[in-house]
């Protein structure tokens, strides 16, 4: 990276998946930010701050893998530090903290840098602003549905109108194996291939149990449900106790996303599995037709602020902010006349 | 043939699903299958230039099999075919992979050169044995899976010739029949994995557009099964 001739260089660069942003964007940024947390605040949420450094152990605490939490430092003192990954496990230390007194539920929001390693390109960066709000202490489904709803709003906000918030169940296909009498290292794998979006090697594995006919078919087919209401309808007609409750719990939050007039921003999709550690029940992640990667997600972590002493109910999400952006870039370049020059030479057959 | 023009690029929602064909050893396979479904695909075999093909109610888009996951990840097309070699060394693209096509079976193996113990000298006697490869991360994979120590050589072209000019003890490639490795005097010492063609998907159109996509990952597994 640096210029062989020795050693010195005209380059002064900056570490991989981050970056500068001049004031053009910045103009752009901060009136997305000023949208959105114009919309937390209408719904009567209050922006809080935590460290961006925390002790690795209060990271680790909120999940457990720490993977997402990649960058780690020792202080003065020795102690292990890491730049968090996101803002939900520091707001879920905070309520057991400095909230302690305070009477639940709490409606806060955010709009905060976090730090992940993975391998930066377009629109995943190693740094990124996240915009996000978190409702602590009122449970399923009325709580969900109004994270629900304050993300749909903050999508209207920010004029993402096709934008589409997907729903899921994180609990769903764990339960399901465990009803179904899937466990130990075929679990692990089933699991694994799911995380990876693999459906042939899930159904590979599926193929491979000493299972009923129905049984392997539930566990197949079962990811590619989604699409609207329909999509629960035809994961009832699978069956199973498992599925029945998923569904009752989604069938829930969706018709209290039609009360609030929001439901048709959602699709259900029963093949969402969420990779952050602490995510239970209803998970969510957001879609723009103009890029092909999420703008952002959440979900329920009911379980979350009990591992710090505190236990409530739980939900929230977080969008982020640059690919929000990117969204509404390409979503004012699809419209502009000018984009047929883009246009590649096409041949027929 | 005539040439026309498609709507500009970016959005995985509107117009018609783009798909990513492989060019190469999957090309054939991939362009008889679509006929096979009956998408006109017989432009893309003829000697145009154009790299994008409308046929049907698809836009064909032709790649080297290695650039379809970075494309379909990015939504650049909605749906993408390529081997299942490309999709294992290329683990971190988030792409679903939704369909075995079933044709373009090989294996990955493991080579030696053929009555050489240098494979298994080179570990007893210096810890490590040296393998040349355009696959290294499943090749790194492999030896770290059973629990062995390999220097992992990348190269770009003929792999045959690294253990021939003694660049490496082994190598990691694709083989169908094993002719090139015999012809080169090399032998099949491990299977790696059995790769074959696959349909994937990008992860927020496998969202938007799933009735389209269902249907044809339905007529594709009855054509393949």
């Amino acid at each position: 990276m640096f210029g062989a001739a020795g050693g010195m260089s005209v380059l002064h660069p900056i570490p991989p998946g981050t970056r500068d942003v001049l004031p053009d964007e910045m103009r752009e940024l901060r009136r997305l930010q000023a949208a959105l947390s114009d919309v937390f605040a209408a719904h009567g949420y209050g922006e809080v701050a935590t460290p961006t450094i925390e002790y690795h152990e209060v990271l680790a605490r909120g999940d457990e893998r720490g993977a997402p939490a990649a960058y780690r430092f020792f202080d003065e003192d020795r102690a292990l530090l890491a730049l968090r990954s996101d803002m939900t496990v520091p707001i879920a230390r905070l309520v057991a903290t400095r909230l302690a007194a305070d009477q639940p539920p709490f409606r806060l929001c955010y709009v905060a840098s976090a730090y992940r390693a993975i391998r930066p390109q377009r629109a995943q960066m190693r740094e990124f602003i996240q915009a996000g709000v978190e409702l602590v202490g009122l449970p399923a489904p009325e709580g969900t549905a109004e994270v629900i709803e304050v993300l749909a709003r903050s999508l209207d906000a920010v004029g993402l109108r096709r934008a589409v918030i997907g729903l899921g169940d994180a609990d769903l296909y764990r339960q399901l194996m465990q009803e179904i009498g899937v466990d130990g290292e075929a679990r692990t794998r089933i699991l694994d291939r799911l995380a990876a979006h693999d459906l042939v090697g899930l159904e590979a594995e599926v193929g491979e149990l000493a299972l009923p006919e129905a049984a392997r078919e539930t566990l197949v087919r079962l990811p590619s449900l989604r699409g609207g209401p329909e999509a629960l309808e035809a994961a009832q007609g699978i069956g199973g106790e498992a599925v029945e409750r998923a569904t009752r719990r989604l069938a829930a939050t969706y018709r209290s996303l039609s009360s609030r007039g929001v439901a048709d921003r959602v699709r259900v999709d029963l093949g969402l599995l969420r990779d952050l550690g602490y995510y239970t029940g209803a998970i969510l992640e957001v879609y723009d037709p103009a890029i092909g990667h999420t703008l952002g997600g959440g979900g329920r972590y009911d379980e979350l602020t009990g591992r710090f002493g505190r236990p409530l109910p739980a939900a929230g999400f977080a969008l982020y902010l640059e690919r929000v952006h990117l969204a509404q870039a390409e979503e004012d370049r699809l419209m502009s006349p000018q984009s047929a020059v883009r246009s590649p030479r096409v041949g027929r057959s | 043939m005539t040439v026309g023009s498609v709507a500009a690029a970016t959005t995985v929602v509107d117009g018609p699903l783009r798909v990513a064909i492989p060019l190469g050893a999957l090309f054939g396979g991939t362009l008889e299958l679509l006929e096979r479904l009956g998408v006109p695909a017989g432009g893309v075999r003829g000697g145009s230039r154009s790299l994008v093909f409308e046929a049907g109610d698809l836009v064909l888009v032709t790649m080297r099999p290695a650039d379809v996951p970075t494309y379909v990840e990015a939504g650049a097309v909605q749906l993408g075919i390529t081997g299942k070699d490309v999709l294992a060394e290329q683990r971190d693209r988030v792409v679903y992979e939704l369909a075995d096509l079933r044709y373009g079976s090989c294996r990955m193996v493991l080579a030696g050169r053929r009555g050489d113990p240098s494979l298994g000298e080179s570990e007893r006697r210096l810890g490590s044995m040296r393998v040349a490869t355009k696959y290294p991360r499943t090749t790194a994979e492999h030896f770290e899976r059973t629990g062995r120590q390999a220097e992992v050589i990348e190269v770009k072209g003929s792999v045959e010739l690294a253990p021939l000019v003694g660049l490496a003890d082994g190598i990691v490639d694709l083989v169908d029949t094993g002719r090139t490795l015999a012809q080169n005097d090399l032998e099949v010492r491990e299977e790696i994995l059995r790769s074959s063609a696959r349909l994937v998907a990008n992860r927020v159109a496998h969202k938007l557009r799933a009735p389209e996509i269902d249907a044809l990952v339905a007529r594709l597994r009855e054509a393949t099964s």
